[in-house]
């Protein structure tokens, strides 16, 4: 027997997904994305924890909760290196947005690091 | 495995790896590469000797190797085989020694030569492949390995002549292996078989075998200059002459006529070709293309282009004589395969030593060659004469069986056309002789080479020498047992057996 | 197994903690990988599937490694290439000996062991929980290598990739947490008795799918693939096209065949399929528009991905299925050496001549015989000629297109070795012309161009002794292919 406030949990979850990627593909600041990412990464951990308190009245299933704990030392580390990249891109371009958007064009990009030594 | 075990690899390995040697050699050891070329090209043919030795005392070669699932790398040496493996051997050598010698002093020469062994590597396994996936990987490996060779001299005029070339023989090559894959769907792993090896299929799929012979066709006829798949071949003359010569007369122009041989005998069966009426529209193709080489040949003054539009017309005799049905007809076809390759390298030969030697280019520059160059001359008369037809030389051989071949079968109509292509190859030859031998010549040549006694450099001279030798023997002694067309009446005798 | 992922993790970290000893450390995890995996492989093919508990503990509680056929055969090409890499990278990062070279290659070996660490690692997971572990590790050290170029290009083409990367990895971990709550299981082999078609299945797949593929840089999420694998040094470019969009591949693979067959519809393998078609067209194209040699080469594994997504629709079908599955593996493997010798032959020019122009490739072959060659051969690979390993894998393809009278994918089979050959061609060409050159053109290291070169043989050579990898498919081959499952 499934209780409503799961469904409810489970929905919201769902729905706090949608939002971050919302924001992920609406906004251009690089610090707006990389929070949208994390919450993105709330809205699945909340489904995970909404699963594991499926079956009512039984002790929740603890699987779910492991993932969960390792999935948040995941987006720890995915947010810190977004943080420092995006750090480090400000500093060496100035910018705190990609240019051109997402999908650059045929010629976008360089050929190589090296290209003027 | 026995010393016989090793003489269908060896054969492959003994240009491969001397290719690989020379790829890897500095510009500079030019003794070292021209043994190892004559080395290569040597130990070839002492190898081809051990084969036909080896075969006339009932000996038997293959060979398989794991390549696909299901499918083998497989080598054999049946009668096809062994004339089209002699063929380009005993050639090669003369064209090795020809190369050598016309190249020398040019830059580059490592990857030449590392490329022109690649090349002979690719069109003997053409010539001993024993099924067709084996006969396909050969068959890329020619194209991929005479690129460089027609774009070795690097010019732009080169580099469009190459990928020209390149546009055209891959994309053969693809509808080529569109068709190997679907036969392989419908019979299995084709071995090449007298007779073929579809016959049995016939009945159930009439109309796939039917597209699948175009197919093969369009793929293979990209390579045998089928008119109006030739526009590739007077590009690609942009080569040096050596390669010319290799590519219409050993090469990829027989590679292709040898390729349209192996589907109509080995893997159709002329026979059943013959039920599934596919022959009569390639001969007609053929026909088509024999004169409409001739035609355009007339027109050219470039020596070398005029050469190349004789070569369409004259692949398409072998093509003809495989679209005939017939005894006569076939051994007309592929005693071609032959003749034409002495003749046209003899041809190529000598074009070669007119610019190499005299700077001449052009059938309007040719007055007098003959005086200034009389062996090379000689040479060059006796393979244009051949050409032409006339008795008692090998193209008169080939011209005698396909016209008795065609009326044989009904054909009444390729008489015609090789009365017509007769007269317009005499045309387009014979004022070249006369300007040769008759004309006066001019007081300067544009670019005069001395080689102090001889009239041009002694490599230069052997090859064609010995070439229009072996027209003369070919068509005087074509009744003897050791002349391609006592080989080739042996194949015929298989293929439509008792 | 476990020292498999243990021993270049070990060096990542010894590497990390001391930066001086960078490249003996990845000598050494190297050399550990390699005898570990051909212990793994002698193993798997006397006794079969293997299979080990960490820690003791067993399925649903414990972390599962399994060694089948098809995760040696991943592991072996990833030992390959990145023992490629190993020789490869020591020349390339001393010729400019600044500061900034040594800062690069003191951060080089540690990620790029950390890299291979987490491709084992991923290649033996037997749960999709932990496959998305693996491949998020996976993401962050492709993710930080590719930064390592430092310039503002590469920088920014890191920026799009992380956030390519981090979404999909969401997408893909949403997904699990779906299947996890309608089949309590995450194991791919408990999952293949459990999974029945139904909405939350489906839900959950398209997650998954949508993520991976965004990962593996399918058309039309593969925009950040060119800019990326561009941009970074030769070595990281060689590690990314070759091995790192495999992982999510390889992920896609298990999941369809093995976990969920069931749901593995027409209308699904067609989609995949089609999307590997364009993806073939569009990368092509934009190959031959490129006017730098490196963003050809990356285009150039967009097109060549398609191809790997050929094999869901001809692998999915019974008659047939099992040559193309052979055949779109094959074709991994061989596109893993060739583009390898590509991106290092790549690389060796951009060093050798300063930039890497295709216009300004005029006479390579007088200044880099060793190189041309490579990338010859490997063009040959990629067009698919035989006998090369390309021709081998297109081969299956095909005959499994024609066997199952799916010709379309034949045309777009044929078609797309046509396109190759064109902008490989283009390159290649230039290479053939002869130039008095301006400059006299920096010598190379030896290693830098013969690794190259004998990746491109194994490239070509493969093809010949395809039989080999062929036959280790076998054991443990998915229920659908006709193998014997777990």
């Amino acid at each position: 027997m499934v209780e409503t406030g799961f469904t409810v949990y489970l929905l919201a979850g769902a729905g706090v997904f949608i939002i971050g990627f919302h924001a992920l593909l609406a906004q251009a600041h690089l610090l707006r994305r990389i929070m949208a990412l994390n919450v993105m990464g709330s809205g699945v951990f909340m489904v995970f924890i909404a699963l594991s308190a499926r079956t009512a009245g039984e002790a929740p299933d603890p699987v779910p909760h492991a993932m969960v704990l390792t999935g948040i030392v995941v987006s720890v580390c995915a947010t810190g290196l977004a943080l420092a990249l995006a750090d480090r891109l400000q500093s060496v371009t100035g910018a705190t947005e990609l240019e051109g958007g997402p999908a650059p064009g045929p010629n976008a990009g360089s050929g190589g690091e090296e290209s003027h030594p | 495995m026995n010393v016989h075990g090793w003489i269908l690899p060896g054969i492959l390995l003994s240009s491969f790896l001397t290719g690989m040697v020379i790829f890897f050699l500095s510009e500079e050891s030019h003794r070292l590469r021209t043994w190892l070329n004559l080395l290569g090209a040597g130990v070839k043919l002492i190898l081809v000797g051990a084969l036909l030795q080896g075969i006339y005392h009932g000996q038997g070669y293959s060979l398989e190797l794991d390549f696909l699932p299901g499918i083998p790398l497989a080598l054999g040496a049946d009668a096809n085989s062994v004339l089209f493996v002699t063929l380009s051997t005993f050639l090669w050598f003369w064209t090795t020694l020809y190369a050598v010698g016309y190249l020398e002093d040019s830059p580059h020469r490592s990857r030449f030569f590392g490329f022109f062994s690649l090349c002979v590597t690719a069109t003997t396994g053409i010539a001993l492949a024993a099924n067709l996936v084996t006969f396909l990987v050969f068959y890329e490996l020619l194209t991929v390995s005479t690129y460089p060779l027609v774009v070795h001299r690097g010019t732009p005029e080169a580099m469009r002549g190459g990928r020209i070339y390149l546009a055209y023989t891959l994309g053969g090559g693809v509808v080529l292996l569109l068709a190997v894959a679907w036969l392989h769907q419908l019979a299995g792993p084709v071995m090449f078989r007298e007779r073929g090896v579809i016959e049995g299929l016939v009945a159930a799929h009439r109309g796939e075998l039917r597209v699948l012979f175009l197919l093969f066709m369009l793929g293979i006829g990209v390579k045998a200059a089928l008119v109006p798949l030739h526009g590739w071949l007077p590009k690609a003359m942009v080569a040096p002459a050596p390669v010319s010569s290799l590519l219409h007369a050993v090469a990829v122009v027989k590679a292709g006529a040898f390729g349209i041989v192996r589907i109509v005998y080995d893997v159709y069966g002329v026979e059943t070709a013959a039920r599934l009426g596919v022959l009569a529209p390639l001969a007609f193709v053929a026909g088509a293309t024999i004169l409409y080489g001739s035609v355009v040949a007339l027109f050219q003054d470039e020596l070398k282009k005029r050469l190349a539009y004789s070569t369409v017309s004259q692949v398409s005799y072998i093509v003809l004589g495989a679209a005939i049905l017939g005894p006569l007809a076939t051994i007309g076809g592929l005693v071609h395969l032959v003749h034409q390759g002495i003749m046209k390298i003899t041809l190529f030969f000598g074009a070669g030593n007119y610019a190499e030697t005299l700077g001449v280019h052009r059938v309007s520059e040719l007055n007098g060659v003959g005086r200034r160059m009389p062996l090379t001359t000689a040479a060059f008369t006796i393979a244009a004469l051949g050409m032409i037809g006339v008795p008692p030389l090998a193209g008169y051989i080939t011209k005698w069986y396909l016209k008795k071949g065609a009326i044989t079968a009904g054909a009444d109509w390729v008489a015609l056309v090789l009365a017509l292509s007769s007269l317009l190859n005499a045309a387009y030859f014979l004022p070249i002789l006369y300007r040769a031998w008759f004309k006066d010549p001019p007081a300067h040549w544009p670019h005069e080479h001395c080689f102090g006694r001889l009239e041009t450099h002694w490599m230069l001279l052997a090859a064609p020498l010995v070439t229009a030798a072996l027209v003369v023997w070919a068509g005087v002694f074509a009744e003897s047992s050791f002349s391609p067309l006592a080989w080739v009446k042996l194949i015929a005798a298989r293929e439509y057996g008792p | 197994m476990a020292v498999l992922v243990l021993g270049p993790l070990g060096g990542a970290a010894g590497a990390f903690a001391f930066p001086k000893g960078g490249r003996r450390l990845a000598g050494v995890a190297a050399v550990t990988a390699v005898l570990a995996l051909l212990v793994l492989a002698r193993e798997v093919v006397t006794n079969g599937v293997q299979l080990h508990r960490v820690g003791g503990w067993s399925a649903p509680l414990g972390i599962d490694l399994r060694g089948d056929g098809l995760a040696v055969l991943m592991l072996a090409i990833t030992a390959l290439i990145a023992g490629a890499v190993t020789l490869y990278a020591p020349p390339y990062f001393l010729p400019q000996a600044g500061a900034e070279s040594r800062d690069r290659e003191r951060w080089f070996w540690p990620l790029f062991l950390f890299l291979w660490s987490a491709l084992n690692a991923l290649f033996l997971s037997r749960d999709i929980f932990n496959l998305y572990v693996t491949l998020e590790l996976l993401g962050f050290a492709a993710v930080t290598l590719v930064a390592l170029a430092g310039k503002r290009e590469a920088l920014t083409a890191t920026m799009r990739y992380l956030l390519v990367s981090l979404p999909a990895s969401l997408f893909y971990l949403m997904g699990v947490a779906l299947v996890y709550g309608q089949c309590a299981t995450v194991d791919l082999s408990l999952l293949a008795a459990k999974a029945e078609r139904g909405p939350v299945l489906w839900v959950a797949l398209a997650l998954m799918t949508g993520g991976l593929v965004a990962k593996a840089a399918l058309f039309p999420l593969h925009f950040w693939l060119p800019p990326a694998h561009a941009s970074a040094p030769a070595p990281v470019s060689a590690l990314l096209s070759a091995l790192v969009v495999k992982g999510p591949y390889y992920i896609l693979l298990r999941l369809w065949f093995e976990a969920f067959p069931a749901l593995m519809t027409p209308a699904v393998a067609q989609g995949l399929g089609a999307l590997g078609a364009v993806a073939i067209v569009w990368g092509s194209i934009h190959a031959l528009m490129q006017a730098r040699l490196k963003l050809l080469v990356a285009y150039s594994t967009v097109a060549q991905l398609g191809y790997l997504f050929l094999l869901f629709p001809l692998a999915a079908v019974r008659e047939g299925g099992w040559l193309a599955w052979n055949g779109g593996l094959l074709f991994l493997a061989a596109h893993a050496c060739a583009k390898t010798a590509l991106f290092l032959t790549a690389g060796n020019i951009l060093q050798a001549a300063g930039h890497d122009r295709i216009k300004g490739l005029d006479g390579m072959t007088q200044v880099l015989p060793v190189s041309a060659f490579a990338f010859g051969l490997a063009g040959l690979s990629l067009a698919g000629l035989p006998p090369s390993s390309g021709f081998a894998g297109k081969w299956l393809l095909l005959s499994a297109s024609l066997a199952q009278g799916q010709w379309w994918w034949a045309a777009v089979i044929l078609g797309g070795s046509l396109l190759a050959a064109a902008y490989v061609m283009r390159v290649l060409s230039h290479a053939f012309t002869q130039v008095a050159l301006a400059t006299k053109p920096r010598p190379l290291p030896a290693v830098q161009e013969w690794t190259a070169l004998v990746l491109a043989a194994l490239a070509v050579g493969l093809g010949l002794a395809a039989q080999g990898p062929l036959a280790l498919l076998r054991l443990g081959a998915p229920v659908v292919l006709g193998g014997a499952g777990p």
